[in-house]
């Protein structure tokens, strides 16, 4: 692949293929339980015993799509300070903890949501919980700590973002096509906003967001749900719940034409990226819409045989690589995006009238049957395949209940797609791949020079100065 | 490590998030490929690459409490060595067919093992590459190939139901044994592969895993890199493709990994089927030895990027060392252990310089790399690496503490039921322990192993094997000012080595 895959080219398709529903009998899906505790905290069991492991994971409903101008990327250097320890447990203690019971452990931020995991031996959840417990409320937050990993994120950034064209161009392309909305900030943050942002900053996001009533607690693996609500209750339960306001709206408004931009930057290959504005599950005039507009993600986009590939790339030859993207399930409207990186012997033009042709031709005729044949196929055999992970099964729960959809979705997800109609397909193309919702970035490469190899004489040996 | 999200689409949670970097693909590892490098745009920052690195150092573990999952092995007809592992609980299937037709088999030609292994989907028997394709997604399987400096590998996952299987079987079977290299698919996979090859140069990490490898590795065959140069490229045929296929996918030469829900009888009829009509053939003649690195090497390139990529790494060890479990436990200490390394202690918790920094060996056929790294902003950089160097120093020199030693135990022998746990951890595991001809045991022994190395042991091998003073270094980024690498007898980092 030469186009780093599109931000929902990686989601999409696990999204879409993967989740677990009552449509067939291959393998029955787990049950999910629920339990809420008398502070707000919503604890969600899924139990799987293959392996004697589970996941325990922390969702917050917080991430870049909460922040607004000024603090871009406060939730992201939350989440890293949230590894900088409490008065119980002093920073390095957690790792340390969670390391020595042969725990996995990360966090990622996105949008829509902040996220905390632990990866252990099923016999030690009681540890994740007491941790996790731990720092929901009593974050240290130490000035000094926080300036060293101010700059890590830095540091992340640069390696992220700063240096990687394509992501350069990503970045500025979301932040022309959304004009109010915050999908139009990084996740990472602005630089300028991170050079600034202060320790107070990080308490006070920390204080408006970190409550049990805030967040959802998802375990899978081999485990007894009771026995999952007890231990959530001597951990969690003693935490006490916040006031927690809903974010503010920032709506997007109409687009009124199509946007381009060009980001220079050096590479040494062009890069097309397009987005149209759809709505999403939380927006759509008709229920079906979004599920019509993942379908179409699919047709375009759904594997080797499907139509980008069997005609962009190995048909005209027109890209080296394209895809497309989309997301229903986010908690604002975001985008329908395509790209690609034009074949030898093609340029951007070509390769966006090729795209844009294939929009076209979603419009005038619907779809095969047998591409939905396919579509289905694919989405029934990847739900047995999510199975293998009790990982994945945890993250498709959290980010449902965390966008305010409810975790209830997975169960009839798989079914609404495969309810969709070719009109349907051809509807949602009509309405909302046009030209005035279009936003179209180019990335145009600038020299990346000064790589003239430059051999320093070896000697780093002995203990003289290599320059 | 890098693991793979946004809005709801975006959790950066591929494979590579417990994947078995360098083993078994060019992508896997921290400096291993494309895959590596997602960036902002996709939404979700995971707190540190720390728990790829952790994964990438974690090929064999086992616990005495834990065993391993129950291997069953056999050959087929034509001499290929078959490792099943039944896993009845979900109807699906993972096949992965392993030859001995890794990079390291190019020869004079870099990048033909990568881009034989690439054509294997464009035609097959009659199918043409639409065909190909139909066949596996309209069955809900997929397949793929990696290749590597040791091996070229090509799986399939799919549903154990019918049609699937049959459907999904034979069509690997078909791609293994009869490729047809098409003239027009080979002239756009060669065009699609220079734009992969120029992008590579985009990108200063990918950059400078090249130059260590080569100053690495010097004139062995592990020196290039599997997706080859742009030189290479332009001259590969269709008869080197077909030549390099009929040498080295043979049973003789193949290895094939199953999980999934079969029994014995039904995986030795699946086996029969993938791999059966391939010739016998031979094995692959063993690759050179690898020289020991003779003097320090500092090789510095000009990039224009705001960090500088800083490198650093000699010869390693080859599966089967004798001191492998020693070297093995000590790198997961030192800079294997993600969030918890001496590493990420000294040079991002104590002084912020990098969001990441690790150190690992990947073993292979013959002795692979011992790598260190990081990436700073370039006014960094020598600060960096000043402190990456003296790490090491004063590891090698003092081995680590009793609470280091102990914690590390825990780690691995606690974690092991999280290795095994999926089908899909479960077959590269396989695929290694075929391919390389480690015990069938070898999961069910791990954890006593490791449990039976002391800290002495460790500072004596670090000290026999691995030379600070006569480190390869890369550094990629910012203009032409030749970074100023501190002397590295001085001034050691304070507390490297210490309790942690």
């Amino acid at each position: 692949m030469h186009r780093r895959p599109i931000a929902r080219a990686l989601l999409a398709l696990p999204l879409i293929l993967a989740l677990p529903a009552p449509l067939t009998v291959l393998a029955d899906p787990p049950k999910v339980f629920e339990r809420q505790l008398g502070n707000g905290l919503k604890v969600l069991v899924k139990p799987d015993r293959r392996a004697p492991v589970l996941t325990s994971q922390v969702w917050y409903k917080v991430g870049s799509s909460y922040e607004y101008g000024g603090i871009t990327g406060v939730s992201h250097l939350l989440e890293h300070m949230m590894f900088k320890g409490t008065a119980a447990h002093p920073a390095g203690e957690f790792s340390r903890i969670v390391a020595e019971n042969g725990a996995e452990e990360n966090a990622f931020t996105g949008s829509d949501y902040t996220a905390y995991f632990e990866n252990l031996a099923s016999d030690r959840l009681a540890i994740a919980f007491e941790l996790e417990a731990d720092r929901m409320r009593n974050l240290r937050l130490d000035p000094d700590d926080f300036a060293k990993e101010r700059d890590v994120v830095t540091e992340e950034r640069r390696m992220r973002t700063d240096d990687d064209p394509q992501a350069l161009t990503g970045e500025q392309f979301e932040a022309v096509a959304f004009a109010a909305s915050p999908y139009r900030n990084p996740v990472i943050g602005w630089a300028g906003d991170l050079e600034q942002l202060k320790v107070e900053d990080l308490r006070d996001w920390y204080r408006l967001w970190y409550a049990p009533n805030n967040a959802t607690v998802v375990v899978v693996g081999d485990v007894e749900p009771e026995q999952v609500f007890a231990l959530a209750e001597q951990y969690f339960g003693p935490l006490k719940a916040e006031t927690v306001a809903p974010p503010k709206t920032q709506a997007e408004p109409e687009q009124r034409g199509e946007k381009r931009l060009q980001v220079k930057a050096p590479a040494k290959e062009p890069y097309l990226l397009m987005g149209y504005k759809t709505p999403a599950v939380v927006d759509a005039a008709a229920p079906w819409e979004p599920y019509a507009l993942e379908v179409l993600s699919s047709i375009l986009d759904g594997g080797s045989s499907a139509r980008l590939e069997r005609e962009l790339v190995r048909g005209s030859q027109i890209a080296s690589s394209a895809g497309a993207s989309y997301s229903a399930f986010s908690r604002l409207p975001g985008l329908f995006q395509l790209d690609g990186v034009p074949a030898k012997g093609h340029d951007i033009p070509a390769l966006e009238q090729a795209l844009r042709a294939q929009v076209e031709r979603l419009k005038q005729e619907p779809v095969a049957a047998a591409e939905l044949e396919r579509i289905r196929t694919q989405l029934i055999a990847n739900k047995v395949y999510e199975q293998d992970s009790v990982f994945n099964q945890a993250v498709k729960l959290g980010q449902l209940e965390t966008v305010g959809l409810g975790w209830e979705l997975a169960d009839q997800y798989v079914e609404r797609l495969a309810a969709v109609t070719p009109e349907q397909v051809q509807a949602v193309a009509q309405k909302y791949l046009t030209q005035d919702r279009l936003t179209v970035a180019v990335l145009d490469p600038q020299p990346v020079d000064g790589k003239q190899p430059k051999k320093a004489p070896a000697g780093l040996g002995g203990h003289g100065n290599v320059r | 490590m890098y693991v793979e999200t946004s809005r709801l689409n975006g959790v950066r949670w591929s494979t590579d998030r417990r994947g078995i970097g360098g083993i078994v693909g060019p992508r896997s590892g921290p400096y291993g490929g494309r895959a590596n490098h997602t960036s902002s745009f996709f939404g979700v920052h995971l707190r540190s690459f720390a728990a790829n690195l952790f994964a990438a150092a974690l090929l064999l573990l086992g616990t005495a409490a834990q065993a391993g999952p129950k291997i069953e092995t056999w050959q087929t007809a034509n001499g290929a060595r078959v490792l099943f592992v039944a896993a009845p609980q979900l109807p699906m299937v993972d096949v992965r067919v392993v030859f001995d037709a890794g990079a390291a088999r190019d020869g004079e030609r870099p990048g033909l093992a990568a881009f034989t292994a690439g054509m294997l989907n464009e035609g097959a028997r009659d199918w043409n590459a639409d065909t190909i394709a139909e066949r596996m997604e309209n069955v809900g399987a997929s397949l793929s190939a990696a290749t590597d400096r040791d091996m070229t590998s090509v799986a399939v996952r799919s549903l154990t139901r019918e049609p699937a299987l049959t459907t999904a079987l034979e069509t690997l079977a078909g791609v293994l044994a009869a490729p047809s290299f098409p003239a027009d698919a080979l002239e756009r996979n060669r065009e699609n592969t220079l734009i992969g090859l120029r992008q590579e140069q985009e990108q200063p990490a990918k950059v400078a895993q090249k130059a260590l490898y080569r100053q690495v590795f010097g004139g062995h065959p592990y020196a290039s890199d599997p997706s080859g140069t742009e030189e290479s490229v332009r001259a590969l045929t269709a008869a080197d493709l077909k030549a390099f296929h009929d040498r080295y996918y043979t049973g003789a030469n193949a290895v094939v990994a199953i999980v999934g829900a079969l029994d014995r009888p039904a995986a030795q009829a699946l086996a029969e089927q993938v791999v059966g009509t391939l010739p016998a053939g031979e094995r692959a003649a063993p690759l050179p030895t690898v020289p020991d690195l003779g003097a320090a090497a500092l090789e510095q390139l000009a990039f224009p990027s705001s960090q500088t990529h800083v490198l650093a790494g000699q010869p390693g060890m080859a599966r089967g060392d004798p001191d492998y479990f020693a070297l093995y436990l000590g790198n997961h200490i030192l800079g294997g252990s993600g969030l918890v390394s001496i590493l990420m202690d000294e040079v991002r918790e104590k002084r912020g310089l990098s969001y990441n920094t690790f150190s690992y060996f990947i073993p292979l056929a013959q002795p692979g790399p011992f790598l260190m790294g990081l990436q700073t902003k370039n006014d960094q950089a020598g600060q960096a690496l000043g402190v990456l160097v003296d790490t090491l120093k004063q590891f090698a020199a003092a081995g680590p503490t009793d609470a280091q030693l102990t914690a590390a135990k825990k780690n691995l022998t606690g974690g092991f039921p999280l290795r095994i746990a999926e089908n899909a951890e479960i077959i590269p595991y396989l695929s290694v322990i075929g391919f390389y001809g480690l015990p069938l045991d070898y999961l069910d022994r791990f954890t006593d192993r490791i449990n039976a190395i002391s800290a002495e042991q460790i500072r004596d091998a670090f000290a026999r094997r691995v030379h600070p003073e006569r480190l390869a270094i890369v550094t990629v980024g910012g203009d032409q000012t030749p970074v100023p690498v501190p002397d590295p007898a001085a001034a050691p980092a304070p507390a490297a080595g210490g309790p942690g």
